[in-house]
């Protein structure tokens, strides 16, 4: 746990240092592909929260000068498979975005969707030590909170304090100051496989990088593609990759939970391809100029050319209805909305204020989506975009960049963590001196 | 045997090759990582080849004969521009002095014609003419056409002096003009004798103007002790004048002259060194027949 926690202080600690240095790069390492950001840090910084615009973000704070993707080798469901290959992809990424940028880029921010995320919610409570509530009260009352046990080879991600409560009084963003007796605290804790964030550091450090953070890619692009008041109200972000599924809920702005389906739109194009008998290749571009969800009339007349290379004719000519294309894709995004709503319903995603469902990611630019989620996982629908950040292309600013942008907003105002707040006390090496210092305060 | 319904031959282009993977070797990647470093792009785009540069110029002129043969180039299309005819000067026209004194500006002025403009010393010439004491004033201009204009203005002679050494004129100011061969030369000139007559030369002129104008046998003035002027008249008689307010005692002896005839009387010397106490001496000759009519008178008399 320690060991964590300071692994996550060390990276909490570089990106300060980057953002110190101006210049920090941005990495969504996807199934389908790995987009890079370089962000420079020169923007007003000095707005204060009380001029009504310190709730922009930081997005007022960063510029976009260098944006890249390529098409992600060695990456399966979201977790690197081959390392060699992986590299190779962030490398291209990287150099890319560098040589747009001009200038070296030496900390990054990872995000990636598998490894199998498991959403933990965690309550604390304790006595208040000195009437107001102290630092050192929230330092404790989060050292209380009981560790679920996340099993072996499991890593801590993210571990967001989400609530404070104190006496009666619950929903307390920042306690702090406040007179009270009891203070209660809620945390959301996020695990990951050990194995997979160990992957991803190790490949960053292949490419001569600094790994700065690492994100839930559920959580990132719910960052940039739920707007202020969904991610206040209750809303879940569903983030459609190639290889999995991201899901992620918000509440009072904080996110309560996030799970990701290992099922993608690379399924729909081996679907695509096992059904045509057509090369990946070609059931990829099927896919993305013909295909849909709901089929029409007009859809049966609609012929599409089959061409392959096998050499034989009848197979290499051939032609299908793009309802034909659409039965294909349908059966399998009914299964992967059928899981996202599974785990929906494993979080209690009724019982939120608002329901609104957000679709994101590469895979939400297929048509008919928002039509076949409302039937599946409630009516309030809508395909989210990322937020516009300053200099970001125009090639990037579609859904499938949702992750990157949300990853350069959660570079630019990170949520805080565990692992920010002060070490309480009585762990802390600090304790005997303090112990004698309370004697002396005491007695004399 | 062949069979009857052959397939047709279908063309297949050759299989295509493996798309090329743009990632970038490990090297190519460590390289441009590099080139973006700051430092490392500053010292390859200006370190390296200022310090490039400098060590071939420096590697260049390290040998002594290049240099010399820079230099020689150098000097040899200096002279290629400043010998161009546009810059030559052919002639002296000196304007303002008499013959002898131009023929003396020629001699101390030693320039061989043609010669280029660049190498005329000008400032130094006009200092070594106005050296010269004949020369009151020179400029020195270089006309369009190769002409070395020198205009002067010459000294006026005002007086002559009678030094211990030699027979000089001297301007208003006392300045030297000339020497003289004899005074018969300038024989309108005013006389001075005596040493550090040219220091007052200006009241000298004043007291000989004065005196010429009422007299007509004014020989000179002649500088006594280097403090007071004795004015020296044909026939012998000295007017000595004092140190202050010589032309006032001067005027006051020609009021008397022309009173009283003074200067005609048999004198010897009229004493003005004390202009309240004026003493009149008497030649020899004057004395005895003084003497001689006072015995007749006393004789007569008695």
């Amino acid at each position: 746990m320690s060991g964590l926690y300071q692994a996550q202080r060390a990276m909490r600690n570089m990106r300060q240092a980057a953002m110190q240095r101006g210049v920090i790069a941005v990495l969504d390492i996807g199934t389908w592909k790995v987009a890079c950001l370089v962000l420079r840090f020169d923007g007003p910084d000095n707005f204060s929260d009380g001029d009504g615009v310190g709730t922009m973000a930081g997005q007022s704070r960063f510029r976009v000068i260098g944006a890249a993707s390529t098409c992600s080798r060695g990456v399966r469901f979201g977790e690197i498979d081959v390392m060699v290959e992986a590299e190779r992809a962030i490398r291209t990424a990287l150099q890319s975005a560098q040589k747009m940028a001009q200038v070296r880029v030496d900390h990054v921010i990872a995000c990636f969707s598998g490894a199998s995320p498991r959403s933990y919610g965690l309550a604390g409570e304790i006595d208040v030590e000195n009437g107001a509530v102290t630092e050192q009260d929230i330092a404790r009352v989060l050292a209380a909170c009981d560790m679920p046990d996340i099993g072996a080879g499991r890593e801590v991600l993210h571990a967001q304090p989400v609530n404070f409560a104190l006496d009666e009084r619950s929903g307390l963003n920042d306690p702090r100051g406040q007179v009270g007796e009891r203070l209660a605290s809620d945390m959301h804790l996020v695990s990951v496989d050990q194995k997979a964030i160990q992957n991803l550091a190790h490949a960053v450090r292949r490419c001569d990088l600094e790994l700065a953070g690492v994100a839930s890619s559920a959580y990132a692009s719910a960052l940039s593609a739920l707007v202020e008041d969904e991610q206040e109200l209750g809303a879940a972000c569903i983030d459609f990759g190639g290889g999995a599924t991201g899901v992620s809920v918000f509440l009072r702005k904080h996110m309560i939970y996030a799970d990701s389906v290992a099922l993608g739109g690379d399924l729909i194009t081996a679907d695509l391809s096992a059904g045509l008998s057509v090369p990946t290749s070609f059931a990829e571009r099927v896919k993305t100029i013909y295909g849909g969800l709901v089929a029409t009339g007009m859809d049966d007349r609609e012929m599409i050319e089959i061409t392959s290379e096998t050499g034989d004719w009848e197979h290499d000519r051939r032609t299908v209805s793009r309802s034909d294309v659409i039965g294909i894709i349908r059966p399998r995004v009914e299964e992967i909305l059928e899981d996202v709503r599974t785990c929906l319903d494993s979080a209690g995603f009724e019982h939120l204020p608002s329901r609104q469902i957000v679709l994101t990611g590469g895979g939400s630019q297929l048509p008919g989506l928002d039509a076949l989620a409302s039937k599946i996982l409630g009516s309030q629908v809508r395909i989210g975009r990322p937020l516009r950040v300053r200099g970001l292309p125009q090639a990037a600013t579609g859904p499938d960049f949702a992750s990157a942008v949300g990853l350069s907003l959660f570079a630019a105002h990170p949520q805080d963590e565990w692992w920010d707040f002060e070490v309480p006390v009585e762990r802390s090496s600090k304790r005997s001196l303090n112990k004698v210092l309370r004697w002396v305060r005491e007695n004399w | 045997m062949q069979p009857v319904n052959r397939a047709p031959y279908v063309l297949r282009e050759p299989a295509a090759a493996a798309p090329r993977d743009p990632a970038p070797s490990r090297m190519a990647y460590r390289m441009q990582r590099m080139w973006l470093t700051p430092i490392v792009r500053s010292v390859l785009r200006v370190g390296i080849p200022a310090f490039a540069i400098s060590f071939a110029i420096g590697f260049y002129l390290s040998n002594e004969q290049t240099v010399d043969a820079i230099s020689h180039n150098f000097i040899e299309f200096r002279r290629s521009i400043e010998e161009r005819p546009e810059f030559m000067v052919h002639v002296m026209s000196i304007e303002g002095a008499s013959t002898e004194l131009a023929e003396d500006i020629r001699e101390i002025v030693p320039l061989d014609f043609p010669i280029s403009s660049f190498d005329l010393d000008l400032p130094g010439m006009v200092e070594i003419v106005g050296d010269l004491d004949a020369v009151a004033r020179v400029d020195m201009i270089i006309r369009p056409g190769g002409v070395l204009e020198v205009s002067l203005t010459e000294r006026e002679a005002a007086v002559v002096w009678q030094s211990r050494d030699a027979l000089e004129a001297l301007d208003g100011m006392g300045h030297r003009v000339g020497p003289l061969v004899v005074r018969e030369d300038r024989p309108n000139l005013p006389f001075l004798l005596g040493d550090g007559a040219d220091a007052h030369v200006p009241e000298a002129i004043s007291l000989m103007s004065a005196a010429t104008r009422s007299l007509p046998n004014v020989l000179g003035l002649v500088r006594i002790g280097e403090r007071r002027w004795d004015l020296l008249l044909a026939g012998g008689l000295r007017i000595k004048l004092p140190e202050t307010g010589a032309e006032n005692a001067l005027r006051w002896v020609l009021a008397q002259h022309q009173a009283q005839d003074l200067l005609s009387r048999d004198l010897a010397f009229v004493d003005m060194r004390n202009p309240a106490k004026p003493v009149l001496r008497l030649t020899e000759t004057a004395k005895a027949n003084l003497d001689q009519n006072r015995g007749l008178m006393r004789n007569g008399s008695n």
